[in-house]
């Protein structure tokens, strides 16, 4: 006989709403309120899940977020999750759990037979065996038989978990009595209160345990703490986990919903207050994690809240006061219960025949308990509840960075007062007596006057137990990764003493309960086995998350699309209507090539119609940073390589912005409109930050005065014509081009409205850069777009202008350079040399390594074949040893110039032109000459024809 | 996450400010004038102190540069203050 559903028992299911769904391909029903687990509990479903390591069969061990065993994964509503814990999740109509780590089912997982090897797979054995034996073999073997739940590759689920940032005055974290009182003082003393629980019932363990406080039953006492916090102006939330402390008393929580988006609340508390409970041990036996061996306080909660009696013969082991309630209340329900203490006496008990004085050795049974051994005799049984004492929950306390006690009165480890600002009390604090539980919350919540009352007075006494070295068997230590006492003994001999070794040797507390239930079984036994006391012994490091918490809820809504938005253009359709294939560009989306076809091949087409007649693009993303002001000249100066004060109204300058390390970070041009207003044109990707040094020195440098940055980015709109027949397409599209020589600028109107044109180059021929205020790029680019087959001209992508530009050698930032790249290795050495002034990185210029005659400097190469080189191969000597003298960073094969074009970094680069150059790629070397980078036009006929 | 105090904006989150540097290094100018050790440990040299530290962060939002002193131990923030005189 396994469990069954009492006939009246069951606070929290509604035995008139059945629910129905599936386990492991059977169907199971239940009732609503109940969880996964209590619901195949009442089926009598023992065996749900197979052991990490060895393939065990294992049972329901808990009833909430410190369960071991029972992990499942649920699909409903079209969304799959693994590695639920089947305590935690409420059974519903229509869902399917699988259970975790079985193939193809927990009853008939066909690695069953990986326990009959326990003893050739001792800890460490993966480690040292198949490292040994070349892993590279085994691990898809092995990876196929680890892991637990399988994720459901088809799955994609919604992105719809809201973030939501709070703040409250008092956070209380766990419903028990402690948390009520705590809640209810504070609420009444105005504070604006959160509760928080990961149950979905206020009461912590009055819940099943009962109580009365101030002489009534304790959910009116609940009630009255409820109505207390909202009056306030508090929040109450359920079902909700608590997983993460941070910085600045920010604490992470994950709400989970049934009909709704998950919420992830980020919360900051200018007061905490932690009643988390308490968690209980188990008992070490052997064969201590058969199915049908449970913790007394879940079976008990089981009981009262669904009514789950788990065996006809029930069997409890304890050596501590507190199950003493529980073995009366399963008498009370009518069950046949044994007691047996391994003290030498205890509390009253009713009707329940006990022992004392008697030790539980093994659990016998193959799938299931259907015996023990007590004091060497057999006993039958099918269920054996088991409390080894408790362990108070503190990883929020010890996230947040306060330290433990050993309290010898409890057999733990509580929080040191004074070591963190947050404020534990009950269960959580070694506080067990309901009475002094509800005085601690009362005084943790500031309440004034009398605290409530009930009538446990006493802490019930606890008698340490510990795993026995000496008893034969298996004792499981690590329920869900598969520890036993003998891998712990193994892991001291071989010196991993510490807990922080033993838990990475041995895997001990790793697992998805985080060591709910072994961390302290663990420290227990090496601290028996090493002859250290507890607290010398140590704990491991606390860490979020408390609970496993899926990772879409911490995502939120930053994910696809969303995770690092685009930015878009405002003629991205009108592209897409002229065929356009997009990519991103330095975070923008932008045309690579228009029309259908290989890329390559039409880029180079783009580019051949732009060199013979004309071709625009769209170069909205090109920075638009408006300087304006008396010291625009000045801030420009300092912040840039080149000046700018000299520059005169109307005419524009290329430059660099340095880092102050003297590295290059963004080059581009500078327009001057008038004597106080300039435009600097960041690279697309660089806008943010060249704003940001730019306003730096506003500020710093200029202390805010006489000047002001406008980033005009993307309020503007460029169009840029360029080719030898850019001016006549202008004209053609009816509009009216001023005199403009190379570099220079004006502003004019179009239909009315501003239009700026700027006569800079980009790709080496004439180009005119169209700028419009957003709102008007569409007429813009339908006049221009309408005058394209007169000229022969076609829209072009950046693919093109890639080619174009490298055809010319002019860079770009971080493809062409790199972190070490100063403006001198560009050959831009004039202002190093000339300048007296200060401006930004100028120091750095004259450094041993500024100076140095070894610096990658930008060269092109000719190829001796027709085949482009690879961007990244190494440039290496011809003759003697090989060693990296830089890498070519762009390269193309140029339709225009019939031949391959490169661009590279290579040290010493300006000296070796004309030198031959070896390029090393993937084993191969080939050789290439070195030239100057501009390989079209240097004389510059096309742009200023 | 923490929060920041920006002077202007007041308590914000901290993904909306960047550090930028260490509080009370001013530039050495002019620049021929200065050693190579003395630009390398204006560069480089950071004190990262433990508890009280002053220093100078970007609000984003805002775009105020302003200096602020604040506990990296407990991470209290002790004080915003704004660098900018108030313009006539
Ligand atoms: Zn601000």
């Amino acid at each position: 006989m396994t469990s069954f559903r009492h006939e009246t028992l069951g606070s929290k299911i509604d035995r008139s709403k059945v629910i129905k769904f599936e386990f492991d391909g059977r169907i199971v029903s239940g009732f609503e309120g109940d969880t996964i687990a209590s619901a195949l509990l009442a089926n009598g479903v023992r065996l749900v899940g197979r052991s990490f390591k060895y393939h065990r069969p294992r049972g329901v061990w808990g009833m909430g977020s410190e369960e071991p065993n029972a992990l499942v994964d649920v699909l409903i509503d079209g969304k799959s999750t693994p590695n639920l814990k089947a305590t935690t999740i409420k059974a519903r109509e229509g869902m399917v759990v699988r259970s975790v780590n079985v193939s193809p089912s927990a009853a008939k997982d066909r690695y069953r037979f990986m326990d009959l090897f326990n003893r050739f797979i001792p800890a460490g054995f993966y480690y040292k065996t198949f490292m040994a034996l070349g892993w590279d073999r085994w691990e898809p073997m092995i990876r196929k038989m680890a892991g637990l739940g399988r994720i459901d590759a088809n799955n994609q689920p919604p992105v719809d978990s809201p973030q939501i940032n709070a703040e409250c005055d008092v956070l209380v974290i766990g419903t028990g009595p402690a948390g009520l009182a705590a809640a209810k003082a504070a609420a009444e003393g105005g504070q604006k209160v959160w509760l928080i629980d990961e149950a979905q019932d206020l009461g912590g363990s009055l819940r099943w345990r009962g109580g009365t406080i101030d002489g009534k039953d304790w959910p009116e006492y609940a009630a009255l703490s409820k109505e207390a916090v909202l009056k306030a102006g508090g929040k109450i939330l359920l079902d909700t986990t608590l997983w993460g402390a941070f910085d600045q008393h920010m604490f992470a929580a994950w709400q989970r919903f049934t009909s709704s988006p998950d919420l992830h609340w980020r919360i900051r508390a200018k007061k905490t207050i932690l009643a988390a409970g308490a968690i209980e041990r188990p008992l070490w036996f052997a064969n201590n994690d058969l199915p049908g061996v449970m913790s007394a306080e879940a079976a008990m909660h089981y009981l009262v809240c669904y009514g789950i009696v788990p065996g006809t013969d029930i069997l409890i082991g304890t050596a501590n006061d507190l199950t003493y309630p529980i073995a009366q209340a399963f008498g009370n329900a009518g069950v046949n219960v044994t007691l047996i203490d391994q003290r030498q006496s205890g509390p009253e008990l009713q009707g329940v025949r006990h022992a004392y004085g008697v030790k539980l050795t093994s659990a016998e049974g193959h799938n299931g308990v259907t015996g023990a051994t007590v004091d060497g005799e057999y006993v039958s049984t099918d269920a054996i509840l088991v409390s080894g004492g408790y362990t108070p929950t503190v990883h929020l306390w010890c996230q947040s960075g306060g330290k433990l006690d050993w309290q010898p009165e409890i057999d733990g480890l509580v929080p040191r007062p004074g070591t963190s600002d947050m404020i534990v009390v009950g269960a959580a604090n070694g506080t067990y007596a309901l009475n002094a539980a509800l005085k601690e919350g009362h005084a943790a919540g500031g309440g004034r006057g009398r605290a409530p009352k009930s009538v446990l007075k006493q802490n019930p006494a606890i008698e340490p137990v510990r795993p026995d070295p000496d008893l034969k068997g298996r004792q499981w230590i690590d329920m869900q990764n598969d520890v036993t006492l003998k891998d712990v003994s193994l892991a001291a001999s071989e010196g991993f003493q510490s807990v922080e070794h033993l838990k990475r040797y041995t895997t001990l507390g790793m697992a998805t309960d985080q060591g709910r239930t072994s961390n302290f079984a663990g420290l227990a036994a090496m601290s028996a086995i090493t002859g250290k006391s507890i607290p010398e012994t140590g704990t491991t490091t606390y860490r979020p998350p408390f609970q496993p918490v899926p990772l879409v809820t911490i995502s939120g809504r930053r994910r696809g699309d969303l995770f690092n938005p685009l930015k878009r253009l405002v003629l991205e359709d009108a592209h897409r209507s002229e065929g356009a294939r997009f990519r991103e560009y330095g975070g923008w989306l932008r045309p690579s090539v228009y029309g259908v076809g290989d890329e390559t091949t039409l880029a180079q087409e783009e580019a051949m119609i732009a060199r013979s007649n004309v071709g625009i693009f769209d170069a909205s993303p090109l920075g638009k940073l408006e300087v304006i002001g008396p010291k625009a000249g000045e801030l420009l100066d300092f912040t840039g390589y080149v000046r700018m004060s000299t520059l005169k109204p109307g005419r524009a300058r290329y430059g660099f912005m340095l880092a102050e390390s003297g590295i290059v970070y963004d080059d581009g041009v500078v327009l001057r409109l008038d004597e106080n207003r300039f435009i600097v044109s960041a690279s697309s990707s660089h806008v943010d930050g060249v704003r940001w040094k730019l306003e730096d020195g506003r500020q710093d440098r200029l202390g805010g005065k006489g000047v002001y940055i406008h980033d005009m980015t993307s309020a503007w709109t460029t169009l840029t014509v360029t080719g030898p027949k850019a001016s006549e397409l202008i004209a053609g599209a009816g509009i009216e081009l001023p005199a403009l020589t190379h570099m220079s600028v004006s502003e004019t109107k179009f239909e009315g409205r501003p239009l700026r044109i700027a006569r800079i180059s980009f790709t080496g021929d004439k180009s005119f850069e169209l700028s419009v205020p957003s709102l008007h790029a569409e007429n813009l680019r339908n006049r221009l777009s309408g005058a394209l087959a007169q000229f022969g001209g076609k829209w072009i992508g950046l693919e093109a202008v890639m080619i174009m530009r490298a055809e010319k050698g002019y860079i770009l930032i971080g493809k062409d350079t790199d972190g070490l790249t100063m403006p001198h290795d560009l050959g831009w050495a004039g202002p190093r040399e000339k300048r007296t002034d200060e401006y930004i990185g100028k120091r750095s210029l004259f450094t041993p390594e500024g100076k140095s005659n070894t610096r990658k400097q930008l060269v092109g190469f000719e190829t001796l074949d027709n085949n482009p080189l690879v961007t990244g191969s190494h440039l290496v000597p011809v003759d003697g040893d090989r060693r990296s003298l830089g890498y070519v960073t762009s390269s193309y094969f140029s339709n225009t110039l019939k031949r391959p074009i490169a661009l590279g970094l290579l040290e010493n680069g300006t000296g070796r032109i004309g030198q031959v150059i070896g390029c090393f790629n993937n084993g191969e070397i080939r050789m290439a000459k070195v030239i100057g980078p501009c390989a079209l036009d240097p004389e510059g006929v096309r742009l200023n024809g | 996450m923490q929060a920041f105090t920006c002077p202007f904006c007041g308590h914000r989150d901290e993904t909306e400010f960047h550090f930028v540097v260490e509080a009370g290094k001013p530039r050495p100018e002019p620049s021929e004038e200065v050693s190579d050790e003395k630009w390398a440990a204006y560069l480089h040299m950071g004190k990262a102190p433990k508890g009280e530290a002053r220093e100078i962060w970007l609000h984003i939002t805002c775009g105020l540069y302003f200096l602020m002193t604040r506990d990296t131990v407990t991470r209290d923030i002790l004080s915003s203050e704004c660098l900018l005189e108030a313009s006539e």
